[in-house]
């Protein structure tokens, strides 16, 4: 059809500066979280980055370690590594080596500053652990009654309620587990510690359970109508067709509720702050106080001094959480996602 | 037999779990009610703290609150918006820039709140801030300090995502033959945009603004370093000055104040009013969404 061409070949173009200009500038807009994204990553590790140079100064710092400048000036370390190095270097032996990022002990205010991020890391991974344990299976549950076996109208009601849950500030849950949860456990189960990675863990899987529950909940809702309609129509009933139909069709997407629910409890600050006793102990006992990797670097930043060790190594520790965060995001959505397109549309 | 009760069991061991969470749910509510209620007075709201924290009210945390929210909305309701509108209309869905951009926004929504603070300072004070200071003052601190923009503007990052989501979620059940008749009758599509489907998504906004701000003002990692204080005189007068916040209030009160007894009715008082915040923001966000919902159904 040539004139119907011609009428499209018109319109199409009509050149609008306005039309064009509002695509462009909507288009820049969006770019912004995209940015955010980047500029997260550079100015972290941005104010990090002398960790990283840290081990090749180390090393010229031995054969060269007269030739530097004993510079005095804190201001200035950020830009000048080479002085950045000398001023540590030459503070003590026990400067952030990757040694000694290694090593057992966080003792970053002391003589010889210990920068050890395993008893940061072991109490993280903790708290984290007894919160998605406790809350995981509390959580996919609730999505299992709330999508499949409650009936419609009381499925409209859990939804918002469970999201009133997730409405709650971090720190109204780290209070609480800080005032009563604290004492109730200790009262309970009688250990020693009244704060300790038991406690916040529990109070993790609070803030957990509403990202658990919504993902799972989104994941079995999104299980195709005919799986459950041939089940049934096989005779399985309702319970047999949730468990061994539904809830297997849902495995990536109940993964991935999983995987997010575990990096918003890696991360979860305030609660780790109030709650989880903040000692920085490498012990596996759930019933000892533990210091996480957030908890650390709000604890510690207000104290230290621009641009010196302790500084950078609370920035990478932040680094280190984005990068964390960020892997299993991206797990999440690539690996899971393409799981389940493949699964749905049939293999 | 056996496979019955494993069904039974199944289906009372899922009913558990959901009375369980919303009995947690309920429980602590009712704690902090408990815990603050003889001091949820008229005057413990207006009046400023007194004898070192020990008395008085949190008037001055109320109002940091609510300019930190004010701000960040002005930063993150028109940028969280905009990029729903651009992945909802304008995008295609299999470009790299949209599938970039979706990413980002997921990752967004994962990154710890500490982080973000990390990034506040990085990024607004150490960087902008300090670029500020070397063009404009160069012989004081102005802006390469903690205030209540850098704090908001750190807090809109974190709060993007949030008005995203609702936005893009409304942007999606504003009914395709609305779009095609404006095009049909000439329109442009910037001119739908603006005349038919923001209108008509209007409501999504509006949860996304309420929803950011009840997340906003619960928030306490991402404005640590970079604005907050636990105590001034008097109230935040311009953009370079800290503020006080509620929840920061109850952090501080609760793990560093000298008489953590003495002062527990005011910590219990203020979480609870905290609390009461977020969670009616919330409500009112799903009561707005359910009534829009209904009304697209009719």
């Amino acid at each position: 059809m040539p004139t119907n061409n011609k009428i499209s070949h018109s319109l199409r173009r009509k050149f609008r500066l306005s039309e064009f200009l509002a695509e462009k500038i909507i288009k820049a807009v969006s770019f912004v979280s995209f940015a955010a994204i980047i500029l997260i990553f550079v100015f972290v590790f941005r104010e990090a980055s002398p960790i990283f140079f840290q081990g090749e100064e180390k090393v010229q710092s031995t054969e060269f370690s007269q030739s530097e400048t004993y510079g005095d000036d804190t201001e200035q370390t950020q830009k000048n590594v080479d002085n950045y190095a000398s001023l540590t270097g030459a503070g003590s032996d026990e400067s952030v080596t990757f040694n000694n990022l290694i090593s057992k002990n966080w003792q970053p205010v002391s003589a010889k500053p210990k920068y050890g991020l395993i008893p940061l890391f072991i109490g993280s991974l903790k708290a984290t652990l007894i919160a998605i344990l406790f809350g995981a299976p509390l959580a996919i549950l609730a999505a299992l009654y709330s999508a499949l076996f409650a009936p419609k109208k009381l499925r409209e009601l859990i939804k918002p309620v469970i999201e009133l849950l997730a409405s709650f500030p971090s720190v109204v849950i780290g209070f609480f587990a800080l005032i009563t949860l604290a004492s109730l456990f200790q009262n309970i189960f009688g250990y020693q510690f009244r704060l300790n990675s038991f406690v916040g863990g529990i109070a993790m899987s609070l803030a957990v359970i509403p990202i658990i529950y919504t993902v799972t909940e989104d994941a079995l809702a999104a299980v195709p109508k005919y799986f459950t309609e041939a089940s049934l129509a096989l005779g399985a009933n309702k319970w047999q067709t949730a468990l061994f139909v539904v809830m297997p069709a849902a495995t990536p997407g109940i993964f991935a509720a999983l995987l997010l629910g575990f990096g918003r409890a890696f991360g979860e600050t305030m609660i780790a702050l109030m709650a989880t006793g903040n000692a920085p102990l490498s012990s596996f006992n759930i019933f000892e106080p533990v210091r996480t990797l957030s908890a650390t670097i709000s604890a510690e930043m207000a104290e230290v001094v621009f641009g010196d060790t302790h500084y950078t190594v609370l920035f990478f520790i932040g680094a280190i959480l984005f990068i964390i965060t960020f892997i299993l995001n991206a797990i999440a959505e690539f690996y899971v996602r393409a799981k389940l397109m493949k699964r749905f549309r049939g293999e | 037999m056996n496979n019955k009760l494993l069904g039974r069991s199944v289906v009372i061991a899922s009913f558990i779990s959901v009375v369980l969470i919303i009995a947690a749910l309920f429980y602590i509510i009712l704690d902090i009610y408990i815990g603050g209620h003889k001091f949820l007075t008229f005057e413990f709201l207006t009046s400023k703290p007194r004898e070192g924290m020990t008395q008085g009210g949190i008037f001055p945390a109320i109002v940091g609150t609510v300019l930190l929210v004010i701000i960040m909305s002005i930063a993150c309701v028109p940028i969280g918006t905009i990029t729903a509108i651009y992945l909802n209309e304008y995008s295609s869905k299999k470009s790299v820039f949209t599938k970039m951009i979706r990413f980002a926004v997921n990752t967004l929504a994962g990154v710890p709140s500490i982080v973000f603070g990390l990034f506040g300072v990085g990024f607004f004070i150490q960087f902008i801030g300090s670029g500020l200071d070397k063009a404009f003052s160069p012989d004081k601190l102005t802006w390469a300090q903690p205030n209540i923009l850098w704090a908001s503007f750190t807090m809109a990052f974190l709060t993007i995502p949030v008005v995203i989501v609702s936005v893009e979620e409304a942007l999606k059940t504003v009914p395709e033959e609305l779009r095609a008749g404006g095009l049909a009758l000439g329109a442009t599509k910037w001119q739908v945009i603006r005349k038919i489907v923001i209108p008509n998504s209007l409501s999504g906004i509006l949860t996304g603004t309420i929803l950011a701000i009840g997340r906003g003002a619960g928030e306490v990692a991402p404005i640590l370093f970079t604005g907050v204080a636990y105590f001034l005189p008097h109230l935040p007068q311009k953009l370079t000055d800290q503020f006080m916040n509620l929840g920061y209030h109850i952090y501080v009160m609760a793990t560093q104040s000298t008489d953590v007894e003495a002062t527990k009715g005011i910590q219990y008082a203020t979480a609870f009013i905290l609390l009461i915040c977020t969670f009616s923001l919330t409500f009112l966000a799903i009561i707005i969404r359910y009534k829009f919902r209904k009304k697209l159904k009719a």
